[in-house]
């Protein structure tokens, strides 16, 4: 009697438990480090919070435009606080203030996009942006007529760095003729200094802009001078209807409702992703009606074989700016190799420094 | 470089040179009062969004610029208010007006980043657009560059040839002579400071109507404080400003042509350069104190008369 009691109650609890977990409500937050009107960045990040929250027993929230630093912190405390299940932080600068949080509230999930560190409960992500850029490159190559691009780039670290190469060997798969030209601003978002910045690229003979920041400056400089550009972050078109040609967009739906999915089942176990187009993480915008029919073909047959994983971009024999190999021919470079990316590959011209 | 690379430079010196030209006057127009306003950069970003959203509203860009200037003088009130009504730190007033403006604007802009208004476009003056060298370099930009020409030569003429341009100079340079003149200080004061903000908001209202199109948080990014710098720099002459704020847009746009031509110069040795000259102006004006022509009672309130 006893015996049938006590087993009874176990499946009682277990019976309760299996119920809890699946109509558990989960609460997501959401820290971007700029306002979400801006069509770009966080822009992007929000569109997977927007897909998240139409899953069944999500709730979402979000605090936009906080400083990095320790106005992030207090942010993310409380969100834990309020008893968040997971919460993302999705720019660089709020590494060190998640890993603080985290430590605090040992029960709550955090998901830091972007930066290197890792605790038990906090993982860190980003995307390989590189794969869109390249066939963004493609495009680029493909519709210049002087041979010369430009790029407006925001700040000479890794991940800008491994962006522009990627493009500049796009380019140079359809066009081994052209180079790429590369001012820096040192601004993510300084709409007049960076389409200054595209203008003086223009004034060197650039005929296709393309850009790693998230200000739709660079497509406004290209728009008015009658040339093409490449976007970034997400379909910047509205801005530059008749020069946007196509560009390499953050699509985070699939990621995140993995990442909400795992958490739920309570599989979810901290690790170090870097997914990229094979996983829908990274895209190219829909191609402008000025792009013609074979370069999008051509474009598309790349991107299938990227999904497909045949095509690794960064595979050798690739030379630096002096000509000197980096990587051997026939050798694929690794990860850490792609995530501490110091150099420019032959083509581009401009400085690291 | 070619020639055609360099007449772009220079045309695109005078483009980025607008916005700080425009504060630059009306901050020297403010300190002429003898109130030293360190609220540019507030009272700029505040007439960039207002400049933004009656542009947007109305559809009308010309609208949008004159509400940026009303907007400009409504928040340099503010400094009026604690200044000249209750006799407050110019500075510490001044530098409360720029986080107060740049907080305001950000805050009442975040739903506006990301949309678009009629702005100004380039407009070619007819038969001046077609001098060689001088044409496209001066008269290819858009409206607002043309209403800069003319506001400088303007003030020259106030400052020196107006009773009431003389007026405002007494006020600033020896107010206690001005009011047994039977001047009233505080009058020409207050004008000082509304007219001063009116420009600083034009300023603004350049870089979301003309120089981009669009709003985002932190527009101005530091062209305010630029502008408090070059009045040092100009000596507090109209005349000097428009110099000093294309030299000032002249560096900006050189360091981004250096890097587009190819340089094999570190970028952040380029883009250091605005800076770099920012602290050599000061050395170089301070040097010179004997023959400065800062205002006399710059910075120092007047007591109320009883």
């Amino acid at each position: 009697m006893r015996v049938w009691k006590a087993l009874l109650a176990v499946l009682l609890i277990g019976a309760v438990n299996t119920a809890y977990g699946a109509d558990k409500e989960m609460k997501v937050g959401f820290v971007y480090v700029s306002p979400i009107g801006d069509a770009g960045y966080s822009y992007s990040h929000d569109k997977g919070r927007q897909a998240i929250e139409a899953l069944p027993g999500v709730t979402t929230s979000y605090v936009e435009a906080v400083p990095e630093g320790p106005d992030s912190e207090r942010v993310m405390q409380n969100m834990a606080r309020k008893e968040f299940d997971i919460i993302f932080a999705t720019s660089f600068g709020y590494m060190d203030p998640m890993l603080k949080v985290a430590k605090q509230f040992p029960k709550t999930v955090f998901m830091h996009c972007s930066g290197f560190k890792t605790a038990e409960n906090m993982g860190n992500y980003f995307g390989r942006m590189y794969q869109a850029r390249y066939l963004s490159g493609m495009v680029a190559g493909a519709m210049t007529k002087g041979n010369v691009l430009g790029y407006v780039a925001a700040f000479p670290i890794p991940e800008v760095i491994r962006g522009i190469n990627a493009f500049t060997l796009g380019v140079k798969s359809v066009n081994p003729n052209a180079t790429v030209r590369v001012v820096w601003t040192k601004t993510w978002y300084d709409p007049a200094t960076e389409k200054e910045a595209a203008k003086s690229l223009l004034d060197v003979g650039a005929d296709v802009i393309a850009q790693h920041q998230d200000s739709p400056g660079p497509q406004e400089a290209a728009q008015e001078k009658g040339v093409y550009s490449i976007g970034y972050n997400s379909d910047m078109a509205t801005f530059a209807p008749k020069a946007h040609l196509t560009a390499p967009v953050w699509n985070w739906a699939p990621y995140y409702t993995k990442v909400v999915e795992d958490v739920r089942k309570g599989t979810w176990k901290s690790e170090a992703a870097w997914p990229g187009m094979a996983d829908g993480v990274v895209d190219l915008a829909p191609f402008g009606p000025m792009v013609p029919k074979d370069v999008q073909d051509k474009v598309n047959a790349e991107k299938a074989k990227i999904v497909a994983g045949t095509q690794k971009i960064f595979v050798g024999p690739i030379k630096d700016q002096n000509g000197e190999v980096k990587i051997a021919d026939g050798v694929v470079a690794t990860d850490p190799e792609l995530l501490g990316m110091t150099w420019f590959v032959e083509g581009v011209v401009g400085t690291t420094k | 470089m070619t020639f055609e690379i360099i007449i772009a430079l220079l045309a695109a010196t005078v483009q980025s040179g607008t916005p700080i030209l425009y504060a630059t006057l009306g901050e020297i127009f403010t300190e002429k009062s003898g109130v030293l306003n360190l609220g540019v950069e507030g009272a700029m970003i505040i007439g960039a969004l207002t400049a933004f959203i009656v542009a947007r509203f109305t559809g009308n860009p010309v609208l949008g610029f004159l509400a940026a200037g009303l907007a400009g003088s409504l928040a340099t009130a503010i400094h009026g208010v604690v200044c000249l009504g209750f006799q407050g730190n110019q500075v510490v007033s001044g530098l409360a007006l720029t986080i107060l403006g740049v907080g305001l604007a950000n805050y009442i802009g975040t739903g506006y980043v990301g949309m678009s208004a009629p702005g100004f476009q380039p407009l070619a003056i007819p038969g001046l657009a077609d001098i060689p060298v001088m044409g496209p370099i001066f008269f290819q930009h858009d409206p607002l560059v043309y209403v800069s020409y003319l506001i400088a030569p303007l003030l020259w003429l106030f400052f020196a040839r107006t009773r009431f341009g003389l007026g405002l100079r007494a006020a600033g340079e020896y107010p206690a002579a001005a009011i047994a003149a039977g001047l009233n200080v505080a009058a020409y004061r207050w004008l000082g400071i509304m007219v001063g903000g009116f420009f600083m908001g034009l300023g603004g209202a350049y870089l979301s109507l003309a120089y981009t199109h669009l709003w985002t948080t932190n527009l101005t990014a530091g062209r305010g404080w630029i502008a408090v710098a070059l009045v040092i720099f100009a000596f507090w002459r109209p005349g000097r400003a428009v110099f000093g704020a294309y030299l000032f847009g002249g560096i900006m746009a050189l360091q981004l042509r250096l890097q587009a031509s190819g340089t094999q110069l570190p970028s952040s040795i380029l883009l250091m350069l605005p800076y770099v000259l920012t602290v050599l102006v000061l050395v170089l004006s301070s040097w010179r104190k004997g023959t400065s022509e800062q205002p006399g009672a710059l910075g120092v309130n007047i007591e109320p008369v009883d």
